[in-house]
C-alpha cells in the first residue's frame, strides 16, 4: 500500500480498498480457525489515542494489533481536557519521539487525524473523526457484505438513521460507490445533511423507497442527545416513523442483510426481532472489524524499514 | 513636497496630476508638470497611482490584552503597509473598550506609535455582556467613533433598540455583527456540500440573515441609522437592498474574502480559512460583488483578525476565527473587483476610503485641496505573491498565501508624512 496513513475512504482508490478487503477476508478466515498469533507486526508498536469514548473500536484495534504481535499502548484523553491540555501536534511529536509506528486516533473534530498525520512520521489510522470519516467501520461493513454477497458491485445498500452526524454513513458511501454499489439513504430532515446526493447517494423520501430492492439494510445509531437537541420528539416516535421493522423489510430483497455499526438501541433503529433474526450480520460485523483492522495495520506497515 | 505626474484617483475620475502637500494637507492639485516647487522635495510618481488614504472601519488590533496576537504598533505598521491611513479598532480587547479610559489609552498609543490614525469603536454593552449599556457618551467624548458588540449580537432586542436610539443622540452608529447564536449552534463553517464533506459543523445563511433583518426592522421602526458588518450571504445582500429601497438608513460592509473565496477552500481543514461569518458559496460571492457594484454594500473592510500561530495550529473546531487582512485587502480588492471588471478605480476608492469616512463622519476619504494629505501610492501593474512571512502584522493567518495579485503599495502618507515606503 502506497499510503502513509488511512484517514478516510474519500482518499483511497478502489484498488486499495479491494486490497484491504481481500487481506481482511484472509485474516477473518484465520481468526475463525483460531489463529491469533501472527508475526506481521512483531517488534512494532501501536498506540491508540482516543479523545472520545469508545469500547468496541478501541478494543477491536487493540486485539487486531496484538494478534499481529505488536506492542500496544492505549492513551485516553477526556474530551473535556482536549483544549486545556497538550496540543494534538505536541502529543503526536511525543509519540513520534517514542518511536511509535502506528497511531490509531479517534477525535471529536473532523480533520484532526489529518492534522496529526501531517505532523508525525508514524502511520496514522483514523478511528473516527467528528462527522467526517470512520474508515475502518466502513471497511468492516464492506468486508461483511463481500463475504455474504460475494460481490459489492451492483449491490444496493440502504442506510437509515442519523445520517447527519454519522461518519459511518459517509465512509460507507465513499467506499461503496468506489466499488460500484448503489447507496440509498433515509433520515428525518433534521438528521439529513445537504450535499450527499452530490456525493452519489440517492436521498429517499420514505423508508420504503430507501429499502426497495436492497441487498443490505443498515441502521445507524440514534443518540439520545439528538432527541434532547430537538431533532425529533422522542425515541418512540423515531422508531414508529423512521425505524426499520419487519414491514419495512418486506420491501428489501428476500434475505437482505441487516447490519448496524453498534451499539444498537433495540426497538429504535431496528426491531429486536430483526437484530436477532437470521439475516442479521451485526455480530459477524464485529469479527470482520478485527480482521479488517489487522489487514489495515499489516498493509500500512509492511513496507517499513526494520 | 510634490507628488509629480501621478495618476490621481479623484472623485470624478483618474487624472494625471501633480499634488503639492504643505503643512500636512493637500495644497494644490495641478495638471502634471505644472506643480511648482523647485526647493521642495519631489516624489516622482510617473507610473504610480495615488488613492485617497484607505480607511478600514473594522479591524482588531488586540491591544490591550492580547499583545501576543498583535499590538497597536504592529497593527498600525500592517495598516500603513496595506495603504491604510485610518483604521477603526473593535472593542473585543481585554479589558473591553467599554469606557472612556480604554478609549483614551488607545488614543494615547495612537500618538506614541504615530503611524496611522486610529479610531476606537466602543462596545454596546458593558464587557460585551449584553446586559447594561456601556458608557457611550463618555466613550464618544474620549474619541470613539461608533459602537459595536463586535463578534456578538446583542441578543436582547429591546436593549439593542435602546442602544441604537441612545447612540444616535451622540451621533454614533451601531455597527452590527449579525449572528443568531442558537441557530449557529457551534457551527464553524458554512453549511453546505463542503461542511458535509469535511464533517465540520455548518452554519446556515439564516443565522446571519435573521439578525440582519432584525437590525433593519429596528432601524426602520425607530428611524435611526444602522450599519451591518461583514455581509457574507446573498440573501443578506438582498435584505439590505430592499431596505435601502424603502429608505431605511442602512449602510453595510463586506470583506475581500467574501468576494474572493468560496467554501471549497475548507476541504483540506486549513484553519486559516476559519472566519466568522464563514466563507460561503459561489452564489453568495457573486451577490456580494453585485452588491458592491449597485451600492447595496457601501464599503470594503478587512475584519483584520490577527492570531498567533498557536491559535490556528490546532484542530479546526478549536482554532480561532479570523483572517489577518490589512496587507492583502487592497491587492485582493483591486485584482478581484477592478481587474475583474466590477468596479472602476474611483468606485474602489469610494468603497475603501470615501464611504467609511462618510459612514463614521471621519475627516478624509477624498483627494481634494484642503484635505489631510492621507494618501496611498500604489503600483497597479506590479504582480506579487502573497507571503504571510512578509506581513508586518504579527498575525500571519491568511488563506491567501501563495496567491498572485496585482497592486503593490509603494508609499503611504499620513498628514503628508511618508509612514511607509517600499
Amino acid at each position: 500500500m502506497r499510503q502513509k496513513d488511512i484517514l478516510g475512504l474519500y482518499g483511497l482508490e478502489a484498488g486499495e480498498i479491494e486490497e484491504i478487503l481481500s487481506l481482511g477476508l484472509t485474516m477473518k478466515g484465520l481468526l475463525k480457525e483460531g489463529k491469533k498469533t501472527l508475526p506481521d507486526l512483531a517488534g512494532k508498536s501501536v498506540t491508540t489515542l482516543f479523545y472520545e469514548n469508545s469500547t468496541r473500536t478501541r478494543c477491536s484495534f487493540e486485539l487486531a494489533a496484538k494478534y499481529l504481535g505488536a506492542h500496544v499502548v492505549n492513551l485516553s484523553v477526556a474530551t473535556s481536557s482536549v483544549q486545556k491540555g497538550e496540543t494534538l501536534i505536541d502529543t503526536g511529536k511525543t509519540l513520534d519521539a517514542m518511536r511509535c509506528d502506528v497511531i490509531v486516533i479517534r477525535h471529536p473534530v473532523g480533520g484532526a487525524p489529518k492534522l496529526l498525520a501531517d505532523t508525525v512520521r508514524a502511520h496514522v489510522i483514523n478511528a473516527g473523526d467528528g462527522m467526517n470519516e470512520h474508515p475502518s467501520q466502513a471497511l468492516l461493513d464492506m468486508l461483511t457484505m463481500k463475504e455474504h454477497l460475494g460481490t459489492i458491485k451492483g449491490r444496493k445498500v440502504a442506510i437509515l438513521g442519523d445520517i447527519r452526524h454519522s461518519r459511518v454513513a459517509k465512509s460507507n458511501l465513499y467506499g461503496l460507490k468506489k466499488l460500484g454499489a448503489e447507496v440509498t439513504m433515509y433520515a428525518p430532515k433534521t438528521l439529513m445533511p445537504v450535499g450527499l446526493d452530490q456525493m452519489g447517494a440517492k436521498i429517499c423520501s420514505s423508508r420504503e423507497e430507501a429499502v426497495e430492492g436492497a441487498d443490505v439494510v443498515m441502521g445507524l445509531r440514534i443518540q439520545l442527545e439528538r432527541q434532547k437537541a430537538g431533532n425529533f420528539p422522542s425515541l418512540g416516535e423515531y422508531a414508529k416513523y423512521y425505524g426499520v421493522n419487519e414491514e419495512v423489510m418486506k420491501y428489501a430483497k428476500p434475505g437482505a442483510l441487516v447490519m448496524h455499526p453498534g451499539p444498537v438501541n433495540r426497538g429504535v433503529e431496528l426491531t429486536s426481532s430483526l437484530i436477532d433474526g437470521d439475516s442479521s450480520k451485526i455480530e459477524d460485523q464485529v469479527l470482520s472489524g478485527v480482521a479488517v483492522r489487522m489487514a489495515m495495520l499489516k498493509l500500512l506497515t509492511e513496507g517499513d524499514c526494520q | 513636497m510634490i507628488l509629480r505626474a501621478a495618476n490621481v484617483v479623484l472623485k470624478d475620475g483618474v487624472k494625471k496630476c501633480d499634488i503639492r502637500i504643505a503643512d500636512g494637507r493637500i495644497a494644490e492639485i495641478s495638471p502634471a508638470g505644472k506643480g511648482k516647487g523647485s526647493a521642495e522635495s519631489v516624489l516622482e510618481c510617473q507610473n504610480l497611482t495615488v488613492f485617497p488614504g484607505l480607511i478600514d472601519m473594522h479591524v482588531h488590533l488586540r491591544e490591550p490584552g492580547f499583545e501576543k496576537k498583535e499590538t497597536i504598533e504592529t497593527g498600525a505598521m500592517s495598516a500603513v503597509k496595506g495603504g491604510f491611513t485610518q483604521v477603526c479598532c473593535m472593542p473585543n480587547t481585554k479589558p473591553v473598550i467599554d469606557n472612556k479610559i480604554v478609549v483614551s489609552y488607545i488614543k494615547a498609543r495612537e500618538k506614541e506609535v504615530n503611524l496611522c490614525k486610529i479610531h476606537p469603536i466602543g462596545a454596546i454593552t458593558e464587557g460585551q455582556k449584553g446586559e447594561n449599556l456601556a458608557a457611550i457618551g463618555g466613550m464618544k467624548a474620549a474619541g470613539a467613533v461608533a459602537i459595536s458588540e463586535d463578534g456578538k449580537t446583542v441578543v436582547n432586542t429591546k436593549l439593542m433598540a435602546n442602544a441604537m436610539l441612545y447612540a444616535a443622540d451622540f451621533g454614533l452608529k451601531c455597527l452590527c455583527h449579525c449572528e443568531d447564536a442558537s441557530l449557529v449552534d457551534g457551527g464553524v463553517v458554512h453549511e453546505g456540500y463542503y461542511s458535509t464533506l469535511t464533517g465540520l459543523k455548518g452554519s446556515v445563511r439564516a443565522a446571519e440573515d435573521i439578525v440582519i433583518a432584525r437590525e433593519l426592522c429596528l432601524a426602520e421602526s425607530l428611524g435611526v441609522p444602522v450599519h451591518i458588518c461583514h455581509v457574507s450571504t446573498y440573501s443578506g445582500v438582498q435584505l439590505i437592498r430592499e431596505a435601502k429601497a424603502r429608505g431605511v438608513q442602512v449602510t453595510a460592509e463586506t470583506c475581500p474574502h467574501y468576494f474572493t473565496l468560496t467554501d471549497e477552500i475548507i476541504k483540506d481543514f486549513d484553519t486559516n480559512t476559519k472566519v466568522n461569518p464563514p466563507i460561503r458559496e459561489e452564489r453568495d460571492r457573486l451577490a456580494i460583488i453585485e452588491g458592491l457594484k449597485d451600492g447595496t454594500l457601501d464599503c470594503i473592510v478587512t475584519d483584520h483578525a490577527p492570531h498567533h500561530a498557536d491559535d490556528k495550529n490546532v484542530e479546526y473546531n478549536f482554532a480561532a476565527f479570523g483572517i489577518s487582512g490589512l496587507e492583502t485587502s487592497f491587492a485582493l480588492s483591486y485584482t478581484q473587483l477592478v481587474k475583474g471588471g466590477a468596479l472602476t478605480l474611483e468606485a474602489l476608492a469610494q468603497k475603501m476610503s470615501a464611504a467609511p469616512a462618510q459612514i463614521l463622519n471621519l475627516e478624509g476619504g477624498e483627494i481634494k485641496v484642503g484635505a489631510p494629505a492621507d494618501l496611498a501610492i500604489v503600483d497597479l501593474n506590479e504582480e506579487w505573491v502573497i507571503d504571510p512571512n512578509e506581513f508586518a502584522s504579527k498575525g500571519k493567518n491568511t488563506p491567501f498565501a501563495g496567491r498572485k495579485v496585482y497592486g503593490k503599495v509603494k508609499y503611504t502618507l499620513v498628514n503628508g508624512e511618508i509612514k511607509y515606503q517600499n
